[in-house]
Formats: structure tokens, sequence, C-alpha cells
């Protein structure tokens, strides 16, 4: 059984479709990267696996079970699908540590001191230990992307959706952040990466699958699918790419 | 201390720094040297002097209006903790959102409707002469209780769309984010959105408090014997006017160190958004 099942997902923003009838399955540990141009309904997909957005018809299944099954309660299905976001969305009044620990203690009810402690090491794991007590904003750009990915961590989730979580970062804070992402694959996370660094998704996914209007319209493996893509506009998307330089050395 | 560019300000001539300052001086004293004059030479001055200005009428009508101006102090303190309080809670039930809140949302819409829409003036006299006069069993029986009530139910209404137009002004991406972490939506209000709403409102609320301040005077007509009401009455017997500028002084030196203190906060704030943003 596949970890994450989606099958005819549909949505429409008012009258415009922008999700048309996807099937996508992702595997246990699978990495998958959804690539495609802007407004071809990438993020919004990302956004539907764990409900932030609500779609109109198909529906999405995690281990088998809809998403909208009422055995998840009400936050089951967070706990277990994290998310990380273009912008990190951290809270800016609160500090690195309460930013983390606030969803262990208050929607799944564990004492503080046991959220802090597995908090600072996750913070030590990623080399973020002494910004424990520091706000977002005393933080690079590369830092708070970091500390939202440990944030999405802190409820031990089994599914992680990335949701192009370099695009606001300058380019010599991008490397930081790929760093820790390859990290989580070698332990074995399951992603859904959303992303333009293409030579990232080259190097860490298992599986690319190219997205233009609403539609998967091309998935393999990145070696094939960025050496010799099949479909036309793949191809067109593709040298796009390469013209403007960004299928270089990965970070 | 931060460092700003352009150290070669400092070689500016000592003349040339001062010109500016000695002109706005200047033009300053002749200015308000002019109105003085013209003024003070008028014909009729020695009569306005005497009808608003008598330093021994001042003297005599200070210490009845200056606890007048206490009940003042008073009524405006225990009215902006009332309202700060009723307030939020009427921008927490606008910004609830789904079915089962519609009910609250709803009251919380007429309610600013309502209230925002009538003089303050109207609502005081409402309140403070009509309840009263039904003698309802249990409840204070005093115009300065209703009065007082009924300032609180109007500025509540402006409040409530400060509190609003903070949580508003919360980047949606912070709300996303709460509910992806699993809070629920009174989770995300206390824990992410309003944490943040309340910092942003702070120098539109202060604005309130001073304009609170001078409505607390709305409440005179009531008999409340507060610090207009204690200078007209002084005025009453003795047909001077000079009490009535005693009152107004009063609450000059109450407002204005407020208003100094409203744009401090504000710059500050404003400060702090710009670093921030970088």
């Amino acid at each position: 059984m596949n970890r994450i099942e989606i099958d005819k997902l549909t949505k429409f923003y008012g009258e415009r479709l922008v999700l048309d009838g996807i099937d996508l399955s992702v595997a246990h540990h699978e990495v998958v990267c959804l690539i495609g141009a802007s407004g071809s309904g990438k993020s919004t997909l990302l956004r539907c696996i764990n409900g932030l957005t609500e779609f109109d018809e198909g529906n999405v299944r995690l281990d088998g079970m809809d998403i909208y099954d009422e055995s998840f309660g009400r936050t089951g299905l967070y706990k277990r699908i994290g998310i990380v976001f273009q912008a990190y969305n951290l809270f800016p009044h609160l500090t690195v540590l309460d930013n983390i620990t606030l969803a262990p203690v208050r929607v799944h009810g564990r004492q503080r001191a046991e959220a802090e402690d597995a908090a600072r090491k996750l913070l030590d794991l990623f080399g973020l230990g002494q910004y424990a007590k520091s706000y977002p904003e005393q933080l690079s750009g590369g830092q708070q992307q970091r500390v939202a990915v440990i944030r999405s961590l802190a409820t031990d989730p089994e599914v992680l959706l990335l949701d192009e979580v370099t695009a606001a970062l300058d380019p010599e804070l991008i490397g930081e952040v790929l760093k820790i992402i390859r990290d989580l694959k070698t332990q074995g996370m399951t992603m859904v990466i959303v992303t333009h660094e293409m030579a990232f998704a080259r190097d860490v996914a298992d599986r690319v699958c190219f997205l233009d209007a609403g539609r998967i319209i091309e998935e393999a493996h990145p070696q094939r699918l960025f050496s010799s893509p099949e479909n036309p506009r793949t191809q067109k998307f593709l040298e796009r790419i390469i013209a403007s330089g960004r299928l270089g050395a990965s970070a | 201390m931060t460092r700003r560019p352009g150290k070669g300000r400092r070689t500016i001539a000592l003349k040339d720094r001062l010109t500016p300052v000695l002109i706005s001086l200047v033009s300053v004293i002749i200015v308000f040297g002019a109105i003085v004059y013209f003024v003070g030479s008028a014909e009729q001055w020695p009569r306005i002097q005497s009808q608003f200005f008598s330093i021994e009428a001042m003297l005599e009508a200070a210490p009845s209006v200056g606890r007048g101006f206490l009940v003042s102090l008073q009524i405006w303190i225990i009215s902006l903790v009332c309202i700060a309080i009723w307030a939020l809670i009427l921008a927490i039930f606008r910004a609830m959102g789904g079915p089962y809140f519609a009910p609250l949302r709803i009251f919380a819409i007429l309610y600013v409707d309502l209230f925002r829409g009538l003089p303050a003036l109207l609502l005081v006299l409402l309140f403070g002469f009509g309840i009263p006069a039904l003698n309802l069993p249990g409840l204070p029986n005093n115009g300065l209780f209703w009065g007082g009530v009924a300032l609180v139910l109007s500025y509540s209404a402006y409040a409530t769309e400060v509190y609003r137009s903070g949580i508003e002004a919360v980047h949606e991406g912070q709300g996303m984010a709460a509910k992806a972490l699993g809070l629920t939506q009174w989770q995300t209000l206390r824990y992410a959105i309003l944490p943040q709403a309340l910092r942003n409102v702070v120098p539109a609320m202060l604005n309130l408090v001073v304009a609170l301040q001078k409505d607390v005077a709305l409440l005179s007509v009531l008999g409340v014997r507060d610090a207009v009401r204690e200078a007209q009455i002084y005025t009453a017997r003795t047909f001077n006017y000079s009490s009535l500028v005693v009152a107004a002084i009063l609450f000059l030196l109450a407002t204005i160190p407020m208003a100094r203190l409203t744009d401090y906060v504000a710059r500050r704030d404003r400060q702090r958004r710009l670093q921030s943003a970088l």
C-alpha cells in the first residue's frame, strides 16, 4: 500500500480549473518533486494533500485512509503530515523554541518540558541549538526556514510537504536548507516537494512530476525526465529553465 | 546608536547650521508677538480678559473644577478598561469563521453598525435619563453609571473596528501555518493572530483613548459633577467664564502628553515594521 494515494483530484478556484483530475501516488520513503510553471497547480495540489485547501472532486488517502475520515480526529492528519511554506510563516512574536513547541503542547497535549527537550534535540541536530531563545526576525532567512522545517518535524510526521521552501531565500542561503532536506531523505522521510530548483530536484527526487494547466503530463525518474523529456511541453519548460541557467550544479 | 552615513555633515560651518534655526526662531517670535500685540491692544481685550482669563476667578474655581476633573479621570479609566475588554470580545466574535459562529458574527456586525452610527451624546441622554426613569429593580439607578455605559457602548464600536483592522493586518500565512499545525480556530486566534494584532493596534487605540478622555465631558449633561459641570456651576453663579478655561487647561494638560505618547508609539511602531521588513 502506498503512503499517499491521490485519485482524480479536481479543484476549481471560482470558474477556473486549477487541478484537473490528478492521479498521484507516493510510496513509503519516496521523494516526489513537483515541477512546472507558476500557476500550473503545484502548490494547490500540495495543500490538498493535508487538507489545507479543500478540493471539489476526487479523494486523497493517507495509508489507505481518506484524509477526511473521522478516525483521524481533528488533529491526527496534521500530526502525520507536516508542511513547510515558501515564506517560512514562523510566528514572529514567539521564540524559536516556542514556535516549535506550540503544536506539541497546545494541540497534542504533551508536557512543556518534554516538548522543549525534544525541540532542543532537533535544533541541535540541525545546528541551530544556540538560537532556541531567539526571535525569528533575529535569524537569517536560511535559519528561519530551517526552524520552519524543524517546527513541522516536531510532531513526528510521516510525510513532509515542502512548498517552494527555497524560493524566498538569497542564493547563498539555499544550500543550508537543501542540506536538511537531503538529510531527511537519508532518514527515510516521505516527501512531496514543490520546487524551482531543478538541480536539487534531479539530485534528491525518486520521481519528478511535471505539471501543466492542472495536470501531471509527465512523470519519470529525474535522470530520464531531465535528460530526455518526452512531452513537448516538458521539453519547452526545461529548455526555458536551461536557458535561464537554473539546471546547473546542485547547490 | 545607529551609525548614519554622511560623516561630512560635521564639517558644515557653525554659521550655516545656525542660520535655519535663527530664521525659524525670529519668524515665530514675529508672528506670535504680532498676534499677542494686536489682541492685547484691542479695545475689547480688558473685557475679554476679565470674562475668560480672570486670575482671581480661576483660583476661586480651581478646587471644585479640579475635584470634578478627578471624577472625569475616574470615569475615563473605568470606561477604558471596559471598552478594551468588550471590544476585544466583539472583535473575536467577528473574526470567528464557520457556520456555527454566524450568530456571533452577525451580532458583532450589527452592534458596530448601530453604535457607530449614533451620536455619543444621544446615547448618553438615552441611557443616562431613560434607564434610571424605568426604575428597574436590581440595577443601579444613577446617571453616572448609565452615562458610563453609554460611553462604553459607543466607543466599543470604534475599538472593535480598530481590533478588527489589526487582526486583518496579520499576514494570512500565519493563520495557514497555525491550521497546518493543527490549531483550532480559537487557538489560532489566541496563540498566533491576537498577540500580533494587539501590537499592531496600539497607536490607533491611543487615538481613541485621547478622544474618550474628552468625551467624558458629555456626562456633564446628566448632572454628573465632572470638570465641565463644576465649571458650569461656577459660571452660573458668577457670570464669569474663567472656570471653563480652568477646565480647558486641565483637559489639555492630560490630552497633550497622551497625544505626544501616541506619536511616539506610532513612530516606534513604524520603525519596528521597517526593521522587520528588511
